[in-house]
């Protein structure tokens, strides 16, 4: 059984990389990315999993880093915003203005990235679903919508 | 942000959870069990949940099991809601599984959290009631299992210490016709006005409620009254009302008024969506 006793040293692997960070078990991973690993592109929104801008990948699925403990990633494929390389919603966010202010847009970008990946030929229907997971303050919708539409082989 | 500080504990086997939450439960640590553990963080985030461990089921393969074989669907209690959407062997699950918070979130919660959870409308309960699923209880030494009418009435009887495992569904309800709608005062994201859930099992049909009363129900004697040959929509839903197991829900997602109205024109809608079904009667 693994435990985590009082603050200890676990390994995370973030982005492709094995990190070492000094954690609390109760802590939670979007605190753990921004504050140990300055890893900010996970953004602190409603620290309550409505509004989807801590989003990050674990084993390529979207999860709102800031309801999962850092404790609880051990072992698991984390990706950050960081770890996508001129990826092609990235491209996309460019070319459809999907941004204003931009404090949504990484978790944004993780959760098409994720669509694009496990469901290149998503239908309206399913582009919807994922995305209502996300809020965007600006009300950059419509824009996020072609660009994600634009990526997604069926649309 | 958890404004307390706890230990964490992932068991690899159920005999090492069972024995870690009583020895925790012994040592004063007031032990909770952790699934996909949103609704714990969210809880203790604004301290209405204490605890100093928390024992993650995680790692216990019987409880991540997700099978569907040739007599029944097994499903372990660690099984994410999104999982059970992907792989839809259960078209009436993946439907309540939809509709429960958003999409990020279904990737998060289990099937075993959302029903042992401490938020009321336990969405995903709904079809395994109308498919009188059997659940595996992690109890003392021993496995148990349990018809979920037993485990389920009007609340979980789970007793301190014990888990679920795993819920079991024989196969002949997984593909039975069926009428799935979760209605929210404003938001599509938000917790029900009502959710109704149906099958439609040799001619008769079931039904299974959220969001109307303080807990999800499913009873017979409300299927009888819908049952009814020869009464009308009108009468045989009054009927039903007179048989709801407890008071309306009257709070800020529904007054008891809105939610009877709405109940009401889900049914009508109901018997509309019944009479297209194949073996409808
Ligand atoms: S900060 Fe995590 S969902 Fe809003
Ligand atoms: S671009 Fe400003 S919140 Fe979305």
């Amino acid at each position: 059984m693994f435990k985590l006793e009082g603050k200890n040293v676990i390994t995370l692997t973030v982005n492709g990389e094995k990190r070492d960070v000094a954690i609390e078990p109760a802590d939670i991973l979007l605190t753990v990315l921004r504050d140990q690993l300055g890893l900010t592109g996970a953004k602190p929104g409603c620290l309550n999993g409505d509004c989807g801008a801590c989003t990050v990948l674990i084993d390529g699925w979207p999860v709102k880093s800031c309801l999962m403990l850092a404790a609880e990633a051990m072992g698991h494929q984390i990706t950050t915003i960081e770890g996508l390389k001129n990826a092609p919603i990235q491209k996309a966010f460019v070319e459809n203005w999907g941004f204003q202010c931009g404090y949504c847009t990484s978790g944004f970008l993780m959760v098409c990235h994720s669509l694009a990946a496990i469901h290149p030929d998503a239908d309206e229907y399913v582009m919807e679903e994922w995305l209502q997971s996300n809020i965007c303050r600006c009300t950059s919708y419509e824009e996020i919508r072609h660009a994600i539409r634009s990526i997604i082989t069926s649309a | 942000m958890i404004p307390f500080t706890f230990d964490y504990y992932r068991p690899d086997t159920i005999t090492e959870a069972v024995r870690a939450y009583k020895e925790l439960e012994g040592a004063g640590r007031f032990p909770i069990y952790y699934s996909g553990g949103s609704e714990i963080i969210s809880m203790a985030r604004v301290n209405n949940i204490h605890t100093k461990a928390v024992i993650d089921l995680k790692a216990i393969p019987e409880c991540t099991v997700f099978e569907n074989n040739a007599n029944e669907l097994v499903m372990g209690s660690a099984v994410t809601l999104s999982a059970i959407s992907e792989a839809n062997y259960y078209p009436l699950l993946t439907k309540a599984c939809g509709r429960i918070a958003d999409h990020t979130m279904q990737c998060k919660i289990t099937l075993g959290g959302n029903i042992c959870g401490t938020i009321r409308y336990k969405e995903a309960l709904l079809p395994l009631l109308l498919s009188d699923a059997s659940v595996i209880i992690a109890s003392g030494n021993k496995l148990a299992t349990i018809p979920i009418h037993e485990i389920y009435n009007h609340r979980l009887n789970l007793k301190k210490g014990d888990f679920i495992v795993q819920f079991i569904i024989k196969n002949k309800y997984l593909s039975l016709p069926y009428f799935h709608i979760k209605k929210t005062k404003n938001e599509k994201i938000d917790y029900p006005a009502l959710t109704l859930a149906a099958i439609l099992d040799e001619g008769r049909v079931r039904l299974a409620f959220s969001g109307l009363c303080a807990f999800p129900f499913q009873s017979p004697k409300i299927d009888t009254a819908w049952n009814q040959e020869g009464l009308a929509a009108d009468a045989k839903i009054h009927e039903m009302i007179n048989h709801l197991p407890g008071p309306v829900l009257n709070d800020v997602y529904g007054s008891d008024t809105y939610r009877l109205f709405v109940l009401k024109t889900t049914l009508l809608n109901l018997e509309k969506e019944l009479e297209k079904m194949p073996c409808s009667n």
